[in-house]
């Protein structure tokens, strides 16, 4: 440690601090020494001290955005706590430890944990739980040379890279979140795949029981080089609890020659209750960059939770016949909000992007797609092809659609297609009189209608997210 | 068949109903035993599919007055899914398109359903993938449209077609089939005929909505009723059904009028 950094470890603080720190929660509210506090608190190297200060001074200048068609009271960053040190919960020595409550949501989602705990083929971020499965996978990735550990520590152990790559994609100062969550991040994912090596597995960021609360400021960053190959999942089914309400995370995703990532997320923050108290709100930037020539970011996500979800996952396709994927499935109840769709900005000569995006509207929540198709007038022959379809269950909720496409080369395509419907009573009523129960005909019509998105996910996630669906929207029909 | 023996399957006492406020149905009456075949005709809007759809459950309509017992059950106790469990089928006369669900899906579900409630077996994919290209046989019908969206893109007569393969598979007490035969083929409708012969049987019992005579050439009613306006307002035998062909539905109001002065007009 150098020297500048152990005497702001030491450092006594203002205001009281001392005690504060010692208990490992910094007081509420958002100045430079807080993020000096959090970068010391993290024994963090000079120059991120300095990415995140340079972050605080744009967020400063920044205002909240306003343009989004979601309405939530408007939010005081200075009643907010921007550090806690990880506390280690204690570690369940058998499954009877579990809480029995989320036994029977697994049950009911048809994932018994003690299948989960075997399944192979998914590696985990060691800031979860089954510290064991993890670092055996660890070992193993390691091997090939893939490095997969919590952000903090990759900052330690490979800071040359994280040095490199964070911020290129989503500069400090991109947007009003983005700036916030660069000048305060606590942890998050860091995964780099080296030249030429394919990840022989999903790497998944949480094994289903989080032992630590990641922190409202989460910060992921993969990079795969030339020829290289990972996916990554992200979320689980499980219902997520935090008492944290705003959550604002940041991922970046770097694409070399010929590399190729998939990133899966299945979202399912606590939403509040059915009059909307009480939710999550998700205010997540998540951009990948498809550098290299003949690079594929693919993009695909499954968002059930959260009372307001705010969120675009983007391509920059500026790598010579590049490829952006974006497939989406929305799914809004109750008093839910949802604004959400991805940006694809075509820079190189033949790019190709698709976007697929389903959304799922029941109770009186509201959803809206909000998608930019962009050719740049150096992307010869780019193509795009788009698919935004709603559906509606009952009556009160509703969709909105705000597709922006900006071509700047004649060469380009870019079809759009966009569909509306709603589970009418006579589909329904078809279902009742075969028998089959209301439940599971909007589970099947639901299905149906989200298939070419699943499809996308990897199995056993997509038989989750299946379930799921059906989940959040039990009760909204019949 | 009649036979004086038999249960009765359906019992319609004095019913009302009406949708969005307008009176539809101004009492109707009807009784159909087990082994029966009734035909109902009557001109467009009469109130036929919506009889029907009030047999089913369907929920737009409302029931203002009247009694339906069907196996010794009051109807009006029973959700439209467990009328269906319970034996109540009804083939419609538009069947819906269901884009995105696979029609072997659908099939296996509702099949299983059925099968669990009344105690029997249910079949996995394969199994049932068997089991339903037998009676796609029986209707000649092109497999393909297993794999197909329910009713998605089907014409006129594969709709038919695949609502009396449902029929097939479920094995109703009470079959009401609304003008089944409208849009298929003279082919088609012997072959679906053919097929409505083999599934009736002295314990259940068939209704057919028709305005055609060719339908019950092929499957031969025991009673045909005429509705007007809500209302069945003249029961017979098979002969009717002819004479209707005949004469057009003037002829029976032509009839009462006959009835009422004993002057033919
Ligand atoms: N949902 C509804 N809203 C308004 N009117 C309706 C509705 N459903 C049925 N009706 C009316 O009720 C009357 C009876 O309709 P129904 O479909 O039962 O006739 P039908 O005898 O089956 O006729 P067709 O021989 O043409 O099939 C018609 O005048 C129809 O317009
Ligand atoms: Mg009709």
């Amino acid at each position: 440690m150098s020297a500048v950094l152990q005497n702001l470890v030491n450092q006594p603080y203002k205001h009281g601090f001392v005690t504060e720190i010692e208990a490992d929660i910094a007081p509420k509210g958002l100045n430079e020494e807080i993020i000096r506090l959090i970068s010391s608190k993290k024994n963090e190297p000079e120059w991120l001290l300095t990415f995140r200060l340079q972050a605080y001074e744009k967020w400063l200048s920044m205002p909240q955005p306003g343009w989004q068609n979601v309405k939530y009271p408007e939010i005081d960053f200075q009643a907010i706590s921007y550090y806690s040190a990880p506390k280690p919960k204690k570690k369940l020595a058998s499954m009877d430890e579990v809480d029995p409550e989320l036994l029977r949501t697994f049950e009911k989602l048809g994932v018994p944990m003690h299948e989960r705990a075997a399944l192979a083929g998914v590696a985990v971020d060691v800031i979860f739980d089954s510290v064991s499965v993890a670092t055996t996978y660890k070992e193993r990735l390691a091997e090939i040379g893939i490095i997969f550990c919590s952000f903090s520590e990759a900052v330690h152990s490979h800071p040359e890279l994280v040095k490199k790559y964070l911020g290129t994609v989503v500069p400090i100062g991109d947007n009003f979140y983005a700036a916030l969550n660069s000048a305060v991040f606590t942890d998050g994912s860091f995964c780099f795949i080296p030249k030429g090596v394919k990840c022989p597995m999903d790497l998944s960021t949480y094994f289903r029981i989080n032992t630590e609360e990641s922190g409202q400021f989460e910060r992921t960053l993969i990079i795969a080089e030339e020829g290289a190959s990972v996916s990554y999942l992200e979320g689980c089914t499980a219902p997520r609890f935090d008492t944290n309400q705003l959550h604002a995370a940041v991922v970046e995703l770097i694409a070399l020659d010929n590399a190729e990532i998939k990133y899966s997320t299945v979202q399912n923050w606590y939403a509040g209750d059915e009059k909307g108290v009480g939710g999550i709100y998700n205010f997540v930037t998540k951009r990948g960059l498809a550098k290299g020539a003949n690079s594929r970011i693919s993009w695909t996500q499954v968002e059930t939770g959260s009372a307001i979800t705010w969120k675009y996952p983007s391509c920059i396709l500026r790598g010579e016949n590049s490829v952006g994927e974006f497939y989406s499935v929305a799914v809004t109840n109750h008093y839910q909000q949802a604004d959400t769709g991805t940006k694809m900005i075509h820079i190189g000569r033949n790019t190709r992007s698709t976007i697929v995006s389903k959304s799922i509207s029941a109770g009186y929540s509201n959803s809206s797609y909000r998608g930019l198709v962009r050719i740049a007038p150096t992307a010869e022959n780019a193509r795009n092809y788009s698919q935004c379809d709603s559906m509606l269950i009952g009556d009160q909720c509703g969709v909105n659609t705000f597709p922006y496409i900006q071509v700047q080369n004649n060469s380009a395509k870019v079809e759009h297609e966009a569909s509306t419907s709603r589970i009418g009573e006579d589909q329904l009523f078809y279902f009742l009189q075969r028998g089959i129960g209301a439940e599971e005909a909007v589970s099947m019509i639901i299905n149906g209608f989200c298939k070419e998105v699943f499809q996308q996910l990897p199995l056993e996630f997509a038989v989750e997210a299946t379930k799921l669906l059906s989940f959040k929207l039990e009760g909204s029909v019949g | 068949m009649i036979n004086q023996n038999s249960k009765i399957l359906l019992e319609v006492r004095g019913l009302h109903a009406s949708v969005n406020g307008i009176e539809i149905l101004k009492g109707v009456d009807l009784t159909v035993k087990c082994g029966e075949i009734h035909a109902i005709m009557g001109l467009n809007g009469s109130g036929k599919s919506t009889f029907a759809k009030i047999l089913a459950g369907h929920p737009a309509y409302e029931v203002t007055a009247g009694a339906i017992i069907f196996n010794e059950q009051n109807l009006f106790d029973l959700e439209p899914e467990e009328r269906a469990r319970a034996g109540v089928f009804l083939a419609f006369q538009y069947p819906i398109e269901i884009p995105g669900v696979a029609n072997n899906q659908f099939l296996r579900l509702a099949y299983n359903t059925i099968q669990s409630q009344r105690g029997k077996e249910e079949l996995d994919p394969l199994e049932f993938d068997d089991f339903i290209r037998d009676k796609m046989k029986l209707l000649e019908m092109n497999p393909d449209f297993l794999d197909r969206s329910v009713n998605e893109g089907f014409s006129g007569g594969e709709k038919k077609r695949n609502e009396i393969l449902q029929m097939a598979l479920l094995e109703p007490k009470l079959a009401i089939l609304d003008e089944t035969d409208s849009g298929l083929d003279i082919d088609a409708l012997r072959i679906v005929a053919n097929g409505v012969n083999q599934l009736t049987n002295k314990d259940n019992a068939t209704i057919l909505v028709t305005h055609y005579q060719r339908l019950l050439d092929y499957i031969v009613p025991d009673y045909v009723h005429v509705m007007e306006a809500g209302r069945i307002i003249k029961t017979s035998g098979k002969e009717l059904a002819k004479e209707l062909e005949t004469h057009g539905y003037d002829w029976i109001n032509a009839e009462k009028s006959f009835n009422k002065t004993g002057v033919r007009l």
